[in-house]
């Protein structure tokens, strides 16, 4: 309660919740288009990856690519939902130019993949459950440039047909913060399961934001559509932007319409699209050159057992088997590459300070050089392997802090760099006592001090180690200053 | 061969074992078709005649044959309904919006015919985007029946949409030509003008490369002089095409084999409900006498009923102008064929299409547009598919008491150009005995098999089980031979 | 049900085909005649009867993934009208 509570915005009448839902577009990570053999690459010259199917040349028919079905399936097991085992395209009837047939062959009373639920963890440590009420498969438009000429739209249509898996949230989102955890968390499974790349810049992924307002308890509101967002910070602001203006409306007497709007990334605000203005019809009807899609129990069933782990159950694995603090767990699940990473530095290793090393120096490391784990010069193998010469006493922790300086800075090899600047930690008992003995001759105050005021033993301890260049071993340094000058 | 004119009197059949004899050339033979096709030009039945490259495909023929290596057609010259996409050669579906449209692809279809050696004489007219009875709805005007009623000039219709193919295997200008049937639209041109023409199970011609009208209806098929003619196109039409989702993979026979005589034993069909109310005598006569060459024949008739009949045409009219409206959206002048400038984008494709489309189109795409659209879906859109199920249903139950079912082909024979145009309805009902066969999917032929009182041709048809075309070419055989139809029109036309 | 004049002018939108004033009133009449005979099939009881989606007795066959197409933007833009750098050219359309 107290939860909900929080995400509440105050207006002048009182407090106001904000209702969200997302249309997430997700493109299949296949090499060709849904219905054609045409090549799916980013950034091609234009027109280059089009084929007479997707330039909806008279007489062309789709054919559906059987990657792009297994995806959305995979997907649609992703999110724990149910797969349909027939389901049907359809036609989505309108003109733009970049949509060379004048539909968009599309699911719609069919879809592939029905309801299903996703755990989203937020910051806070609660988390919130979002019902999924359908993924259905869609081809993708091709693109209009309309800067580049001063009378004329360009068009592109190498997108045109490219196989997208939207995903429909039902409205169960209550504040930004959501909305951007919920998007992070559908990624990271479609990430996990391999089907979308996932990268928003290249607009692999997108959502079209359903936002509305209600005093609490009320009915819903009527929402207003934002439409393709490909960033999540985007998302946010647009829904921190449009919660703030539909307040604002019916504050000052308004009525919400329904609207269909654009996000203007450079000022932050949202304004009605023109060419959405007036009422679409679609008239969606079974595309009648294609067949009802027909999946079989068994391949499903196939599918579902070849599923990788989840983050979901990663996470909780991590949590039960390793000890791990459900934060760290969820840090580390937040992307399977890093969950890799995290795994294979554990493995035979202490997991918790395998967990430390990877959620804390390494990942500090990487954020503030804004580098990918992926890219990262410190492999898991030689994080592993600092982490047991911290473990044998090779070397103390303060000076494997140094040598993962020098790793992530150069990529060798940990050994390599104890060894070469000789960084081996003193253990030789005789060799450390002598050096106590010189400090205790040389302060006979602070041998007094310390009789005192046993926090004294700290300044000793740091003398010692600055004497050594750090290489003492802590733990002996500790055990003599004690016997010499404890109780 | 002395006499170049005798050869477009020839057969498909005759004239391939002509060249395969040597008793002249593929270059003789596509000659005479082509000073055939310049002489007939009154007909209108070409959009696009294509003599050089008919010249050229002769020649090659001409050499395989000289080696020794004919293909199934080689050296035949035929005409290819403009609705097939031809690689390199303007394609125009008879409408103006795509008026110098030039494919860069050759139809499944079309290809279908070069590898097997036919000879495209050019693109023949039909009704725009084949939507017609008549082929009077083409951007490049009325296709002319070779037919005349007796004693009277009056320029009477072909029957569409393949108007062009009708007429000209009717005025012996082609061995044959291509077709497509949606809702008749091979069967009863064919009746209209005498000729021999066939409408495959759905799914056995493939679709890829054919303008679509109404995908779900569709289909490519022969029009020839004889059933054998038709037979040899069908084998060769035929084929699965993995480039069309609703192509089926079942294997192509020889149906040239199929034409047996042997009937006997066979159960055919008479469904009560194509006795329509005023069904003039002369239709009823014809149906009642193939009904006796087939008991001749030792087949038996049996009395069926398909009771959906009546809402076959209704129905029709609504999912193929549905389909219609959306697969003509992409003519939109921005990626091919005409382009009318406007203020905006949405001024372009208004002008673009409202000056592209002739009226029928338009009528149709509101239509189709009209029953789609929010509010409409379910009273029209989705009663019409309930009542093609139901359709469907009553051919499937027929089928387990009979092999096939005889009925007219259509329920008058040609009339006059400009007759019905100013009511649409009346000529939406030529269809009303072919349409069923379209909505269920069901193989369709139909054969001359007697004249007129006005001495115009008259057809018979046989539908049959899906993919059961040798059944159905087997029975045509059969009526043909019984019917002996040797009347042809008298020629009119020629420019000498 | 029948149309009147505003719904014709509004499905003509719809379907993006400019129709002059003058052929409203005919065209509003001849969709009125096709729409009440085809409006015949409510005597058809279809209570329970599942819409035809196919006449085709099969399901969707499936291709592999692969580029197999493409690669060819010249014929893919040979027969428009308008273009511009290899891009298919437009009015210029405000989102």
């Amino acid at each position: 309660m107290s939860e909900e509570k929080s995400n509440l915005i105050k207006g002048n009448t009182g407090d106001w919740e904000v209702v969200i839902g997302l249309e997430i577009h997700a493109q299949v990570s296949s090499n060709s288009k849904l219905f054609s053999g045409a090549a799916t690459q980013f950034g091609a010259e234009p027109n280059s990856q089009v084929s007479l199917v997707d330039a909806a040349m008279p007489g062309m028919l789709p054919v559906i690519n059987q990657y792009c079905v297994e995806q959305a399936v995979k997907t649609g097991l992703g999110l724990g939902a149910k797969i349909n085992r027939v389901s049907v395209f359809d036609r989505k009837n309108y003109f733009y130019p970049d949509l060379p047939q004048g539909y968009q062959i599309s699911q719609f009373k069919q879809p592939i993949v029905g309801e299903g639920e996703v755990i989203v963890d937020l910051a806070d440590g609660t988390s919130v459950i979002v019902g999924i009420e359908r993924l259905h498969l869609e081809q993708d438009a091709g693109k209009s440039i309309h800067d580049l000429h001063p009378k004329q739209s360009l068009v592109d249509l190498n997108r045109s047909g490219i196989a997208l898996m939207e995903i429909v949230s039902r409205p169960d989102l209550r504040s930004s913060e959501q909305a951007g955890a919920y998007m992070r968390k559908v990624r990271t499974i479609v990430r996990y399961l391999g089907t979308c790349d996932g990268n928003m810049e290249q607009g692999s992924m997108r959502a079209d934001v359903n936002v509305s307002v209600r005093k609490p308890g009320d009915e819903l509101g009527t929402r207003c559509e934002m439409k393709n967002i490909n960033s999540i910070r985007f998302i946010q602001q647009s829904i921190e932007y449009e919660a703030r203006r539909q307040i604002e409306v019916i504050e000052n007497g308004g009525v919400i319409e329904q609207q269909t709007r654009l996000f203007d990334s450079k000022n932050g605000e949202t304004r009605p699209m023109r060419s959405k203005e007036e009422a679409h019809d679609y008239r969606y009807f079974p595309d009648p050159d294609l067949l009802p899609l027909a999946l079989d129990e068994a391949w499903i069933d196939d599918l579902k057992a070849k599923l990788p782990e989840l983050p979901d159950d990663k996470k909780a694995r991590y949590i039960s088997d390793f000890g791990l603090s459900p934060y760290d767990a969820s840090v580390l699940v937040s992307e399977r590459e890093r969950a890799d990473f995290f795994e294979a530095v554990a493995s035979g290793r202490d997991a918790k300070l395998s967990a430390n090393w990877v959620t804390g120096s390494l990942f500090a490391a990487l954020k503030k050089e804004g580098v990918s784990i992926h890219d990262s010069k410190v492999s898991a193998s030689d994080l592993g392997e600092l982490i047991d010469l911290i473990s044998d006493q090779t070397i103390s922790g303060r000076i494997a802090k140094d040598v993962f300086e020098l790793m992530f800075e150069s990529g060798r090899p940990p050994r390599e760099i104890v060894e070469e600047q000789g960084l081996t930690q003193v253990t030789d008992t005789g060799a450390i006592e002598s050096e106590i003995d010189k400090i205790i001759a040389a302060n006979p105050d602070k041998v007094e001090q310390v009789k005192e005021k046993p926090r004294m033993m700290g300044w000793f301890v740091g003398q010692v180690m600055q004497a050594t260049g750090g290489k003492a071993n802590p733990q002996v340094v500790n055990e003599i200053l004690q016997k010499k000058l404890g109780h | 061969m002395s006499d170049l004119k005798e050869l477009t009197e020839l057969t498909l059949a005759s004239a391939r074992d002509g060249l395969r004899n040597k008793d002249f050339t593929a270059v003789e033979l596509t000659e005479a078709h082509i000073t055939a096709v310049e002489e007939a030009r009154v007909l209108n039945c070409f959009v696009k005649e294509t003599p050089d490259k008919a010249l050229e495909m002769a020649k090659a023929s001409d050499e395989r044959i000289a080696k020794g290596e004919a293909r199934d057609l080689d050296g035949l010259p035929i005409g290819m309904k403009d609705l097939f996409c031809t690689d390199g050669i303007e394609t125009t579906a008879g409408s103006h919006i795509l008026e110098g449209f030039v494919p860069q692809y050759e139809s499944t279809v079309s290809q279908n015919l070069w590898n097997d050696g036919a000879v495209l004489l050019g693109k023949l007219n039909l009704d725009e985007f084949a939507m017609g009875s008549s082929n009077e709805t083409s951007f490049f005007g009325n296709v002319i029946n070779p037919w005349r009623r007796a004693g009277d000039d009056t320029p009477l219709v072909p029957g569409g949409s393949s108007g062009g193919s009708s007429s000209s295997v009717a005025a012996r200008i082609a061995l044959a030509a291509t077709g497509t049937d949606t809702g008749g639209s091979i069967r009863q041109p064919a009746a209209f003008t005498g000729i021999v023409g066939m409408k495959p199970t759905y799914g056995r011609c493939s679709r890829w490369g054919v303008v679509a009208f109404a995908s779900s209806l569709d289909q490519a098929g022969p029009m020839a002089r004889t059933v054998r003619d038709v037979a040899i196109m069908l084998k060769s039409m035929a084929s699965f095409d993995p480039k069309d989702s609703t192509s089926v993979d079942c294997a192509v026979p020889d149906y040239e084999k199929a034409l047996t005589g042997d009937i006997k034993g066979l159960k055919i069909g008479i469904p009560k409900e194509y006795r329509v109310d005023g069904m003039p005598t002369e239709i009823e006569k014809l149906w009642q006498q193939g009904i006796e060459w087939l008991h001749a024949a030792g087949a038996k008739t049996v009395d069926v009923s398909l009771p959906h009949t009546k809402y076959a045409l209704p129905a029709y009219y609504i999912v193929a102008p549905a389909e219609a409206s959306s697969n003509l959206a992409r003519y939109d002048g921005v990626k091919f064929g005409l382009r009318e400038e406007g203020d905006d984008i949405q001024a372009m494709y208004e002008n673009t299409r409202g000056s592209g489309f002739g009226a029928e189109v338009k009528r149709r795409v509101l239509i189709g547009t009209y029953v789609l659209s929010a509010g409409y879906y379910d009273a029209y859109y989705l009663k019409a598919q309930q009542v093609r199920t139901c359709i469907a249903e009553n051919f499937r139950k027929v089928f387990t008491e009979c092999d096939a079912i005889l009925t007219p082909t259509t329920p008058s024979a040609a009339f006059g150009a400009g007759e019905k145009d100013n009511d649409p309805l009346s000529m939406y009902l030529n269809d009303v005995f072919t349409v069923t066969g379209n909505l269920a999917g069901l193989p369709g032929i139909s054969i001359p098999s007697g004249l007129s009182s006005e001495g115009l041709p008259l057809g018979l048809q046989v539908l049959g089980k899906p993919f059961d075309e040798e059944q159905v070419l087997r029975i045509a055989g059969v009526i043909e031979d019984a019917a002996g139809f040797d009347a042809r029109p008298q020629n009119w036309w020629s420019a000498k | 049900m029948s149309v009147d004049k505003d719904t014709v002018r509004r499905i003509a939108h719809l379907a993006r085909i400019a129709i002059k004033e003058e052929e409203l009133e005919p065209m509003t009449g001849e969709l009125n005649t096709i729409l009440a005979w085809v409006e015949q099939l409510d005597e058809v009881d279809t209570d329970g009867v599942p819409p035809m989606t196919s006449v085709v007795e099969a399901t969707l066959r499936q291709r592999a993934d692969e580029v197999t197409d493409g690669g060819y933007a010249d014929r893919v833009t040979k027969n428009a009208s308008n273009r511009n750098d290899g891009f298919f050219a437009v009015p210029k359309v405000m989102e």
